[in-house]
């Protein structure tokens, strides 16, 4: 499965969640993340999801981003319907569609800051093919880290580099494999105001440049106000869709 | 990719999952060592035994014998004639053994083995076993080049040391004999009374010590004389007297210090003990008999439970490191051991040894050669159903067969210390089971981020199984290595140990071994790898299966 296939000839919607519900066990009890979400997303948009915290913001994303599955409702993606699909369909689609960048870089320690970004093509490929392509894909990973602005600290282990310069990184992994859609979990939480403002700016120009599809999610009102569009969430439930400032 | 990656950087990273497998390296250093020095002892072991006893043995039931030899050869020619390489016949009967030493006479138990040197070497190669082919060490020093080569023939005929002592031997055995006979003690009845007339006797008995001094009396029986205790006949002292007897008596004018007709390889194990030097603190082996001298055999005589007697002449001592023959085995020409048992009549009354021909005799066995051992089995069939299968007069056997049960003791024993060992090993493997749970617990994290980028399941299992197996070669690859570096320097690893402890730890006067004897099996070297490796693996399953069953979005929860 190399890309979902895209058959509808009206272009509809590139993600949509119908009616999610998501609930956790805690306990006997059932806690209530989701009730009934529904969610748009078109192409090169900019959507960003903002709530209080527990409101369902983050298992949102993850749903949209095939993290999770829901209990009840649909994601769809150009048309098909993703969170039915087989387990390692899912994994195909993560890999392929969709790029991750979260609150706390989620970098592996292990390896340098370009194996990190490299990261996504190694799990696509095989081990041989990779092995063939691998100047070509290392350029490429060069490239995309020149572009976030790391070209000169390719060969850093993530504790070697600050805050700033991991969610680079991390948003370069997010990028090298060609996603369609970016899903952003709070990706300024974790840093200073004028760092914070480094990452939007470059999230931004993404958007822009390469009409990337982002999703963020955030509880900062001021970086909401950012995106085009925002979802605002509240203890579960949709409570506005408005029109960015 | 990222898989092989990851195993290789956790490999490289986690150094308290290495500490987990030096368990792991210890066991299969140890299993090598082990397996090394034990298929060491027992190939050794195997090889004495085989060059005692030869491929094939074919025995009669009865001590008796069988009365054609030439007949039995022919049918086994006949039969599995085209996979002999050689054979000889032997008999073999339990006796006794008889020696002085220091004014005591020493009896042993033995089995007496007729053999023909040259025939018997052909069938298995015991020459180097002779002492008079062999260095002799003591104490890491050679105090004794070998007396001749290993590629002379093996033969009755004395060493000229053995010559030499037994001329100085028999020199003193004739003092003894005109000592005992002047100053018999008390006990025993003496024509002289023992008075005064002793210390004149003395005087008298000077030139007699030597052998210069004829006396007739005590040659007047031919048979008497050959058992060396006569004194050799000098020129006549009166210039005219001719002897009437003198053509008559030319054949025992031989030189009394020849050996005897009868003559033996005696074990060392029958004929010698270990020493310990008090001054020195050195052991020394002390030989009672050496090469040379006479000993008495006592064995019985055919169909009459009737004693037999016959001296023989030591030829050799031989030395095979298995105690069990070396204490117990007498080798004997053939036809004395033929001549005395009555399984072989002289035609020849007057010298009874002459023109003897062991063919003429009954033999209890013969001893074959295979040109393939791996014919054995079937070689032993055919010889089984083709001599008188109904009669049960033979029994065929190879050399496992006979010592059947020995080597089955040292191979269970084998079999056991490697199942003990390995689960040695498996022990470790828990040790890597525990702390790959706790790589996993603490790689949480990790697991969510390659699931959220993508990762499969079974992809993350792989991460897994593969490092458990990359820890399984290095530990077992350091093992291997560790244990062939061992193998190879165990001798100077022993002298070390016994250096540092003071105590011999591997004392060749009980082990027979100069050095410690290892073979290394290639084989078993590849499956005790293959085996550590495969527990690694296995150690790591568990784990692996936690890891890839970890929900990514947990998982990135996780802190």
């Amino acid at each position: 499965m190399s890309q979902p296939a895209t058959l509808s000839m009206t272009q509809p919607v590139h993600l949509c969640a119908k009616a999610l519900d998501k609930a956790y066990r805690k306990g006997e009890h059932q806690v209530y993340v989701l009730r009934g979400v529904d969610a748009k997303l078109e192409r090169g948009e900019f959507l960003s999801i903002v709530g209080q915290s527990g409101s369902g913001k983050s298992t949102l994303m993850h749903l949209l981003g095939l993290l999770d599955e829901p209990d009840v409702g649909e994601v769809w993606l150009d048309g098909n319907r993703i969170d039915n699909l087989p387990a390692t369909t899912r994994d195909e689609l993560r890999n392929h569609v969709f790029g991750f960048v979260f609150q706390f870089y989620h970098l592996l320690p292990e390896l340098t800051l370009l194996e990190n970004v490299l990261c996504p093509l190694m799990i696509r490929y095989s081990a041989w093919e990779y092995w063939k392509r691998r100047v070509e894909f290392r350029d490429k990973a060069k490239a995309i880290a020149k572009q976030v602005g790391l070209d000169h600290r390719l060969s850093h282990r993530p504790s070697e580099l600050s805050g700033g310069e991991m969610q680079r990184a991390a948003i370069a992994r997010a990028l090298i494999g060609e996603p369609s859609v970016l899903l952003a979990d709070e990706p300024t939480g974790n840093l200073d105001s004028q760092t914070g403002g480094e990452i939007m700016n470059l999230l931004h120009q993404l958007n822009e440049e390469k009409k990337l599809t982002i999703v963020m999610v955030t509880h900062d009102e001021k970086i909401a106000q950012q995106a085009q569009r925002i979802v605002r969430l509240s203890e579960g439930r949709i409570q506005s869709l408005n029109e960015a400032a | 990719m990222y898989k092989f990656l990851l195993a290789n950087r956790y490999l490289r990273t986690r150094y308290i999952a290495l500490a987990s497998i030096v368990s792991v390296t210890l066991g299969v250093a140890t299993m090598i060592v082990v397996n090394s020095v034990m298929s060491g002892f027992s190939s050794q072991m195997k090889d004495r035994i085989h060059a005692i006893l030869s491929d094939v043995m074919i025995e009669t039931t009865s001590t008796d014998g069988t009365d054609d030899p030439r007949k039995l050869m022919a049918e086994v020619d006949r039969l599995v004639g085209g996979y002999v390489e050689a054979m000889t016949p032997t008999v073999e009967i339990y006796g006794m053994v008889s020696f002085d030493w220091a004014g005591q006479t020493v009896y042993r138990p033995v089995t007496i083995v007729g053999i023909d040197p040259q025939g018997k070497n052909q069938v298995s190669p015991f020459a180097p076993y002779m002492l008079s082919r062999q260095e002799i060490l003591e104490d890491g020093e050679v105090v004794r080049a070998p007396l001749r080569s290993l590629s002379e023939p093996l033969d009755w005929e004395l060493t000229q040391e053995a010559q030499d002592s037994r001329k100085e031997w028999i020199e003193w055995e004739q003092f003894k004999e005109q000592f005992d006979h002047q100053y018999g003690d008390n006990s025993e009845p003496s024509l002289l009374p023992p008075t005064d007339s002793g210390i004149q006797q003395a005087v008298a008995l000077q030139p007699i010590s030597g052998v210069e001094v004829a006396d007739p009396f005590l040659q007047t029986s031919g048979t008497e004389s050959s058992d060396g205790f006569s004194v050799d006949t000098a020129p006549p002292a009166i210039g005219e007297y001719v002897d009437p007897f003198e053509n008559q008596t030319k054949d025992e004018n031989y030189d009394s210090t020849a050996p005897l007709f009868g003559r033996v390889y005696i074990g060392a194990g029958l004929v010698s003990f270990p020493y310990k030097d008090k001054a020195t603190g050195k052991t020394h082996i002390m030989y009672m008999v050496k090469p040379g001298q006479d000993v008495n055999l006592t064995t019985i005589k055919t169909g009459k439970p009737e004693p037999a007697n016959f001296k023989a002449t030591v030829t050799d001592v031989f030395k095979s490191g298995m105690s069990e023959y070396d204490a117990n085995l007498v080798y004997c020409n053939l036809e004395q051991l033929q001549l005395a048992r009555g399984m072989l009549f002289s035609e020849n009354p007057t010298d009874p040894t002459k023109g003897l021909d062991w063919r003429n005799g009954a033999v209890t066995s013969l001893q074959i050669k295979l040109k393939n051992y791996n014919d054995a089995g079937a070689v032993v069939r055919k010889l089984r159903s083709g001599l008188d299968p109904e009669k049960g007069t033979f029994q065929v056997r190879t050399w496992e067969e006979k010592q059947g049960p020995l080597l089955e003791a040292v191979a269970m024993e084998s079999a056991i210390l490697n199942v003990l060992l390995f689960l040695i090993i498996t022990v470790a493997g828990f040790g890597i089971l525990a702390i790959f749970y706790m790589i996993v617990v603490e790689k949480t994290r990790d697991i969510g981020i390659l699931k959220a980028l993508g990762a499969s399941s079974r992809g993350v299992m792989v991460i897994f199984l593969s490092y458990g197996l990359s820890l399984g070669i290095v530990g077992s690859g350091v093992g291997v290595i560790m244990g062939l570096l061992f193998v190879r320097y165990i001798n100077e690893i022993e002298k070390v140990l016994s250096m540092m402890t003071g105590r011999k730890v591997f004392d060749e006067a009980i082990y027979y071994f100069r050095e410690i004897p290892t073979v290394v099996d290639p084989f078993t070297v590849a499956w005790v790898a293959i085996g550590a490796m495969i527990i690694a693996v296995l150690a790591s399953v568990l784990p692996a299966r936690r890891a890839a069953k970890l929900h990514p979005v947990q998982a990135l929860r996780y802190e």
